[in-house]
């Protein structure tokens, strides 16, 4: 227990570099989500096979492995970010996958006729995309966005791996210094515990604010 | 995209529009296909040496037996994890209220916490507690306890997809909670819920690879030892990735297929005993988070491993 007392500073320095490389990262995957959504309902084929390629490729390979592709394979071929930008880029890029599939998801559960009546009132597609699908889509995919921005915190614990000095990390290394695993890697837990349970009650609090009935 | 939300029917106007577009994307793909490939050329990553080794079978035998280190630990773990997820799901939905305390808190507990979190509590706080095992078995207790909390989520929303109807028929025959449960409600259950329980299956097999922290032989620490022994590591990497995506998306290939065939079963079965309409919706949401997880979310199953 004196053990995680001691080194209070070092988990709090590590909780503050998950918190800056889950949230960097959750901004990247909202972005490329976006982009992966809208090229998978895109009327263009090609454009649509590529973000089902994107999609099917990286939801079925090992966060692990991308990273350690993007770290130490990348930079044979000149290519060559920080550990930590590396780090967000692979995890903003793996969950953006996600996200665009549950934005694709939350498309397609608006109704059909909802759109059909935009356009019977004459809304153009943009003003149909914006007033009508959209607002409704949106509510439905609050609950899996949120349940991908935790497990995000839970991922970030990866770029450890790789020498990012987040959590994870910062407890090997205290493990590292004093050997006692079982109260520092408790009270790892415990400090992913701060970061996620409140994270989980903002989100079902704001998945019941936003709820509609049909 | 008939029947989409977002478009009409396109007409010719439409039509030619998107033929520009894609003439012009599958350009753009290619321009950058060319770029990324002349750079890695550049550097003489796609000199023929460089991959040479997937034509040496000692290399091809070393990596094979790290994809099958890889299946066994899933295997070994998925097992575990649904013996743990059948308990904990039944007693999220026990009669008695300390049962339900203990089960909640065992799976809000275990989906808070990272994977490689559990896995490095596992290889290194155990043997400290004078356990010693081969470290196989510290990677299949952190992915069984992790998976176990899952396959709680997704066992508990088959059992409440199924109508009520099920339970108070079984309580009005004088059957008891636990009858019940393992005679009437778990055989359903479990029936439809194989789809989620399949893709959840891809994303134990993913965090399989956090294996690789132990030092446990599984793929990718196999991958990554040729590699520091050749001049091939990110060919090698690239391989292991190609191995593990034809492997999952088979299995996701499965899951998807024993869905349709589930839910077509229902269409017959919804004039009579089958679950409601709203099972089978309930079974695809299950699974849709279920596969965005490896990831998992909060208050529903959900699983992206990862």
């Amino acid at each position: 227990m004196d053990v995680v007392l001691d080194n209070l500073d070092k988990y709090g320095s590590g909780m503050w570099v998950t918190v800056e490389l889950t949230a960097l990262s959750f901004l990247l995957a909202l972005a490329v989500g976006t982009v992966v959504a809208g090229m998978r309902v895109s009327p263009s084929a090609p454009v649509r096979a590529a973000g089902t390629l994107y999609v099917e490729t990286v939801r079925n390979t090992p966060p692990l492995v991308l990273l350690f592709l993007f770290v130490y394979g990348l930079p044979k071929a000149g290519v060559i970010y920080s550990l930590f930008t590396s780090a967000v880029i692979v995890l903003g890029c793996y969950t953006g996958a996600f996200v665009g599939e549950a934005l694709r998801s939350g498309i397609a559960s608006v109704p059909v006729g909802q759109a059909e009546a935009a356009r019977a009132l004459g809304l153009s597609f943009t003003q149909t995309l914006r007033s009508v699908v959209l607002p409704q889509a949106f509510r439905t995919v609050i609950p899996p966005i949120g349940g991908l921005l935790s497990a995000l915190v839970r991922n970030s614990a990866l770029a450890a791996v790789i020498g990012v000095a987040d959590l994870t990390y910062q407890a090997e290394r205290v493990n590292t210094a004093h050997t006692d695993p079982i109260p520092i890697f408790i009270g790892a837990m415990i400090c992913y515990l701060i970061l996620t349970l409140p994270l989980g009650a903002l989100i079902g609090f704001a998945e019941r604010r936003l709820a509609v009935t049909r | 995209m008939a029947g989409s939300v977002l478009y009409d029917a396109p007409g010719p106007r439409a039509r030619r529009r998107a033929l520009i577009g894609s003439v012009v994307a599958i350009a753009v793909a290619a321009f950058l296909l060319v770029i990324v490939l002349r750079r890695f050329a550049d550097k003489g990553q796609l000199d023929a040496d460089r991959w040479e080794f997937v034509t040496d079978p000692a290399i091809l035998r070393f990596l094979g037996g790290g994809l099958l280190n890889t299946l066994k630990a899933a295997a070994a773990g998925g097992a575990l994890a649904l013996a743990i997820g059948l308990v904990m799901a039944v007693g999220r939905l026990a009669p008695s209220v300390l049962v339900r305390a203990v089960a909640t808190s065992y799976v809000q507990f275990f989906r808070a916490v990272p994977l490689i979190l559990l896995i490095l509590f596992m290889g290194l706080g155990l043997p400290s507690l004078g356990l010693k095992l081969p470290v196989f078995w510290f990677l299949v207790f952190g992915l069984a306890l992790y998976n176990g909390a899952v396959f709680a989520e997704i066992f508990r929303s088959g059992i409440l997809a199924l109508p009520r109807g099920q339970r108070e028929a079984g309580a009005s025959l004088g059957l008891t909670f636990w009858q019940t449960m393992r005679l009437v409600q778990l055989p359903q259950a479990i029936r439809w819920m194989v789809p989620s329980l399949v893709s959840q299956f891809v994303v134990l097999l993913k965090d399989s690879s956090l294996g690789f922290v132990l030092s446990y032989h599984e793929l990718l620490r196999r991958a990554e030892i040729t590699g520091q022994f050749s001049r091939s590591l990110l060919q090698v990497l690239f391989v292991a990735a190609v191995i593990y995506v034809a492997v999952n998306a088979t299995l996701s290939y499965l899951a998807r297929w024993l869905e349709r065939r589930t839910r077509a079963g229902a269409m017959v079965a919804a004039a009579g005993a089958g679950p409601r309409g709203r099972a089978g919706a309930a079974a695809t949401s299950t699974q849709a988070e279920s596969e965005l997880s490896g990831v998992g979310g909060m208050g529903v199953p959900d699983r992206m491993g990862d």
